[in-house]
């Protein structure tokens, strides 16, 4: 069609979240009609990226920094950890821009599915955190599937003869969503966390 | 090609950006697999969560063909469970032995409505242990495994039996075991009277279900025992360790 790079671009472009090889293809037609604009801008920020990103080693959060900007952050509260699966969750909690604590990427839940065993899960630079000191609560912000349910309770297990308060993100009525849409496992959550009002 | 009937969802894995596909057991088709479109979009990813209760419908052009599921959510299992580490243990447990050891599309109805009572009845707490233990024996049993618990494989006698052997899996009196006392497993009786045990009980015939299921139905297979199986005979261990929590 428009030759062996063209169909490189294309492929590359459909292995990425939300694209197949049409939308791909548009987007690729897109970049090679606005070389300028377009794609030589992205090819050098693709470039700085992959030269500069790097995994955190205090909280493994992708940053160009190491220790991250949230974990440099003196005004972060730094007595809260709030553990999660991914760094998309991280980031979706950072643009809630509800917490203020520091975080702590887990790399997963425990899934026999996936292969995900305790090993394989960032618990260890955790536990030196933990170690360290200055930690006061952990709040567990895994999802509310199966395998992030059982990943809690051995997280808890783990985490409990350090003594510091463990909790988890609520679970039920989403807002703006009403009673009679919800499925029944969530209303149940909801019922089931219920508090004083 | 379908079917429409309960069901209970024994995994479900993702498949592309929103897909999933998951595996569910019927009572006439036993575990069955299928193609879910959307199972993990936001909408639906609740109803496919590992030992749910479905209204399951399976679609496809060809009886051998993989074919789409969809499904209503009936029972909420795995969100009733998701507080209790011992109760979601039993659940995962229990869905991911099923899934591992029963073949494709064949059917198993006591397996299935045995499954089915202990899903409804997870709230009860540990003492469910023994039905799990019993429903895993029942399992074996129907995969052409059984244990032979009834009269003591030395003697013949039908009473005072405690042990098992790990070769055959029969029975064994407490005075005929002799020196072979350590290598056998140890019977609990709630295996052979309706009595509820406690958490060494459990523990002894996880261990004992659990001997057969990773030698006889999953390693004829070449799997391992599941994790999730594992992870409940490690958290029973504890349970059965810790003084009091029995």
């Amino acid at each position: 069609m428009g030759g062996p790079e063209v169909e490189r671009l294309i492929a590359l472009l459909a292995r990425l979240p939300g694209l197949g090889p049409r939308s791909a293809r548009r987007a690729a037609l897109r970049l090679l009609q606005q070389p300028q604009t377009r794609l030589l801008p992205l090819a050098a920020a693709l470039n700085e990226a992959a030269r500069a990103v790097r995994t955190c080693q205090l909280c493994g959060n992708l940053d160009s920094a190491d220790p991250c900007t949230l974990c440099a952050d003196p005004r972060r509260d730094r007595g809260i950890v709030c553990v999660v699966e991914g760094v998309g969750d991280l980031w979706a909690l950072e643009r809630a821009g509800v917490f203020r604590g520091l975080y702590h990427v887990l790399g997963g839940t425990l899934s026999a599915l996936a292969g995900t065993r305790p090993e394989d899960l960032a618990t260890e630079p955790l536990l030196a955190r933990l170690r360290a000191g200055g930690i006061v609560e952990v709040i567990l912000a895994l999802g509310a599937t199966v395998d992030g349910a059982a990943t809690a309770h051995w997280l808890t297990e783990r985490l409990s003869p350090f003594g510091v308060a463990i909790s988890r993100v609520g679970q039920g009525v989403p807002i703006g969503g009403a009673l009679d849409v919800l499925d029944d496992g969530t209303l149940a959550a909801a019922l089931r966390g219920r508090r004083p009002f | 090609m379908e079917w429409d009937a309960p069901a209970i969802v024994l995994d479900a894995r993702p498949y592309g950006e929103g897909d999933a596909i998951a595996t569910v057991m019927t009572e006439a088709h036993g575990a069955h697999r299928g193609l879910v479109r959307g199972g993990f979009a936001r909408a639906r990813a609740a109803v496919w969560q590992t030992g749910n209760v479905v209204q399951a419908r399976w679609v496809a052009r060809l009886a051998d063909q993989l074919g789409a599921l969809t499904a209503e959510l009936v029972h909420p299992a795995a969100a009733l469970a998701m507080e209790d580490r011992l109760t979601l243990a039993m659940l995962r447990a229990a869905c991911a032995v099923a899934e591992g050891a029963l073949p494709e599309r064949e059917a198993h109805p006591r397996v299935f409505g045995t499954l089915l009572q202990l899903l409804a009845r997870l709230a009860q707490g540990p003492e469910l242990l023994a039905d799990l233990v019993r429903w895993e024996a029942m399992l074996l049993a129907d995969l052409g495994y059984g244990l032979d618990l009834g009269v003591c494989a030395v003697t013949g006698a039908t009473d005072d039996l405690a042990y098992v052997s790990p070769r055959t899996g029969r029975a064994v009196a407490a005075a005929a075991a002799g020196d072979w006392r350590a290598r056998l497993l140890r019977l609990p009786p709630f295996l052979c009277a309706a009595v509820p045990g406690d958490a060494a009980d459990w523990r002894d015939g996880l261990r004992l279900t659990g001997h057969f299921l990773a030698r006889d139905a999953f390693g004829h297979r070449h799997l391992p025992l599941p994790a999730a199986r594992i992870a409940l005979y490690d958290l029973v261990t504890t349970l059965a360790e810790t003084p009091g929590d029995a």
